[in-house]
């Protein structure tokens, strides 16, 4: 019997690890696909696209089948309700990283050569925060010391991503030579990375108080 | 008759289940670690082993605060307590079955005159305190290295789950076995001295004394509460009262079980004492008020927010409320049973200084011609109950007297006819041909007390004597010599 529990519980486990690789990955991604249709690179932005797509499906497969099983074999009951939420907050994370690049792909976006440098810097501090996320996650599940550290830094990108896309529309708004629908199209994009970073600050917040619910 | 008389301790024993199991299994159950199925027939199990294995410890110390000596008279103690809990429990006050009994017991004493042995009584109470604060101390000690450990280790969620329900399953376990141990005497204890069993074999192997077929009966009493009733008592515990995580409970519990345990076990005691400290009183005490104690423990560590110092309070006051209400009703209810509805609550116990005591106190250490003196116009003058015996002693030979207590152990009168009737009653399969033969020999004699007919058999011969260093068989002896007189005054009443 013991050694059934530990050999579920083992699966399990290995299942959130993979969840949380999903979302890691989905985050790079983001980062090598922006990067690949700043650089027109279309055929390669095609595959990453196809990529990132494969990962939500099975991302959603993922936490799917661990919610059944936590609610299944009751286990985690204290805290299985914010590990529950955890999940499906980070898959949305994955989702919002999946429909950024989808939106690159329909929208076709036509930022200036000058904010292309801004522009992989923005995406990359949104996928830090991403990537801090998934590491304090993983703290987190393990009661590791090191929580705190990473939690700290999802603020630090989020923080970051935040200048850049401020500074990023000011300087779009002050432009003469793009048109106001021009403007508006490609804040909406500025925007939506940015909010990239906003939601793995979300998390972090509440992961914050999952930790303080979980100490003893 | 038996059985009726028995129910109220079952009566008292199912409502110690249905309550005190939650004590033990309420958090792991409320917070679905734990199914209430698996619950309920670990901790059954585990009691009744406790009630059976471990349980004379703790009813040798209510035995001596008044040894109960009629079945009807122990009925109504162990009913008196059962209704006190129960209107206890019905006023939302916190309440203890030990401090019940204990109450019904010095009620019993004041209504027949015997006498409470203040250092008894004072030896339970003062566990009754520190049953809590020792609970609180252990759960202390064990919290600080287990979250030390738990940070240190970097354990899985899943990992950490596993390991807390496991734990939870075995403190729950620890805990039941502890409860049946400690908590038995409540239940059972009243009936020991009045109850007509003697030793059981099963396949040669196994044997049950008189004392440890009642605790099983008693068990069985406390299984039967923690199924039929515990779980709707485990769901507002668990959920209600106090909100523990699933490791704040392991802690608690075992705490809880750690202080049952030290209160009940002869092993313990025998231990401390081997090794030069000090005996440790083996008294019932308050599965709930340990779990209490546990809780405020951990609280007062993390900062003592969130404690419930109305709780506290309701628990220092029951200290003095349950036992004094116990008493109160025992009183009452004896008076009732008794004088109208007939039956007999106690038996008179008598204490005369016959010639064959006057004899004795001359050999007592510390007694002289001037005892006798002091002692000249109580001779074979007869006194109706302890009580009176004893203070008449007290004015004779001071209140502090080494020699009260040796001379009341001598002069209790329990006077029996041996008959062939009452040979004839004795099971045969129990006591050896030898034994049985020496007792044969004695048909027709009368004794006026207990210890000359004690010293009759062993005059007679080796097989009734006490043999040194042989715990067992001494242990052995007193049992038999128990039997052997119950059965021969039964019969010859």
């Amino acid at each position: 019997m013991a050694f059934g529990i530990l050999k579920k519980q083992l699966g399990l486990q290995k299942q959130l690890d993979e969840f949380l690789n999903q979302v890691s990955e989905a985050s790079l991604l983001l980062r090598q696909g922006v990067d690949l249709f700043l650089s027109e690179r279309e055929s390669a932005f095609d595959e990453k696209l196809e990529q990132i797509t494969q990962i939500e499906h099975r991302g959603d497969d993922m936490r799917r089948a661990i919610e059944k099983k936590l609610y299944i074999k009751t286990l985690i009951p204290e805290s299985r309700g914010d590990v529950l939420q955890l999940l499906e907050r980070l898959d949305s994370l994955l989702d919002s990283c999946k429909a950024m690049l989808w939106q690159f792909k329909i929208e076709l976006p036509d930022f200036p050569e000058e904010v292309h440098g801004e522009l992989r810097d923005l995406t990359s501090h949104s996928v830090e925060s991403v990537e801090a996320i998934v590491r304090s996650t993983r703290a987190f599940l393990r009661t590791s010391p090191e929580f705190a550290d990473h939690i700290h830094k999802v603020s630090y990108w989020e923080t970051e991503s935040d200048k850049v896309s401020t500074r990023m529309m000011m300087a779009l708004f002050r432009r003469e030579d793009l048109s106001l629908c021009h403007k508006a199209q490609l804040k909406d994009f500025i925007r939506r990375i940015s909010r990239i970073a906003d939601k793995a600050e979300d998390v972090a917040d509440r992961l914050s108080i999952y930790a303080i619910k979980r100490m003893l | 008759m038996l059985p009726v008389f028995l129910s109220s301790g079952l009566f008292l024993g199912w409502s110690l289940g249905a309550n005190d199991a939650s004590n033990v299994f309420g958090t792991a159950v409320a917070s679905r670690m734990v199914k209430f199925r698996t619950a309920a027939i670990i901790c059954s199990v585990f009691v009744i082993i406790g009630a059976v294995a471990g349980g004379s410890g703790a009813s040798h110390t209510l035995g001596k605060l008044g040894a109960v000596n009629a079945l009807a008279g122990a009925f109504m103690v162990a009913l008196s307590a059962a209704l006190t809990v129960y209107l206890m429990t019905v006023a939302r006050y916190p309440v203890s079955t030990s401090q019940a009994i204990v109450g019904a017991i010095v009620g019993w004493n004041l209504f027949t005159g015997s006498i409470t042995d203040p250092a008894s009584l004072s030896k339970i109470m003062m566990t009754w305190v520190a049953c809590p604060a020792l609970s609180a101390i252990f759960a202390v000690s064990m919290y600080i290295p287990i979250a030390y450990a738990i940070k240190r280790l970097s354990l899985h969620i899943l990992t950490l789950d596993t390991m807390t329900r496991w734990g939870l399953i075995l403190a729950g376990a620890f805990g039941s076995y502890a409860l049946g141990a400690n908590n038995i005497a409540n239940v059972m204890g009243v009936f020991v001295p009045v109850a007509p069993f003697h030793d059981i074999t099963f396949f040669d192997t196994i044997t049950l004394s008189p004392e440890q077929q009642l605790f099983f009966l008693g068990g069985l009493a406390i299984a039967t509460g923690v199924f039929t009733y515990s779980r709707q008592v485990m769901m507002t515990v668990g959920a209600g009262i106090v909100r523990l995580s699933p490791i704040a409970a392991f802690i608690v519990v075992t705490a809880h079980s750690l202080v049952l345990f030290v209160f009940s076990s002869q092993e313990l005691s025998n231990f401390l004492h081997s090794v030069g400290l000090p005996r440790i009183p083996l008294v019932p005490v308050s599965s709930s008020q340990a779990i209490v104690g546990a809780v405020i423990g951990v609280g007062l560590l993390k900062g003592g927010g969130g404690i419930r110092w109305r709780t506290l309070g309701g628990i220092a006051s029951s200290w003095v409320t349950t036992p004094i209400m116990a008493s109160v009703v025992c009183f009452v209810s004896l008076f009732f049973l008794q004088n109208v509805f007939n039956q007999q609550t106690y038996r008179p116990v008598e204490y005369e200084l016959t010639p064959m005591v006057w004899e004795r106190i001359a050999t007592l250490p510390g007694a002289s011609e001037a005892t006798h003196e002091a002692l000249d116009d109580m001779w074979i003058e007869r006194y109706p109950n302890a009580q009176e015996f004893k203070t008449a002693l007290e004015n004779r030979l001071g209140e502090t007297s080494p020699l009260v207590p040796l001379i009341m152990e001598y002069a209790e009168l329990d006077a029996f006819r041996i008959t062939t009737k009452a040979v004839n009653k004795i099971d045969r399969n129990y006591l050896t041909d030898e034994e049985m033969d020496i007792v044969e020999t004695l048909v027709g004699q009368a004794f006026t007390h207990r210890w000359r007919f004690v010293e009759v058999l062993e005059e007679s011969s080796e097989a009734w004597r006490p043999k040194k260093g042989d715990d067992e068989f001494n242990k052995e002896r007193k049992r038999k010599l128990k039997y052997l007189f119950d059965t021969l005054r039964a019969a010859s009443e």
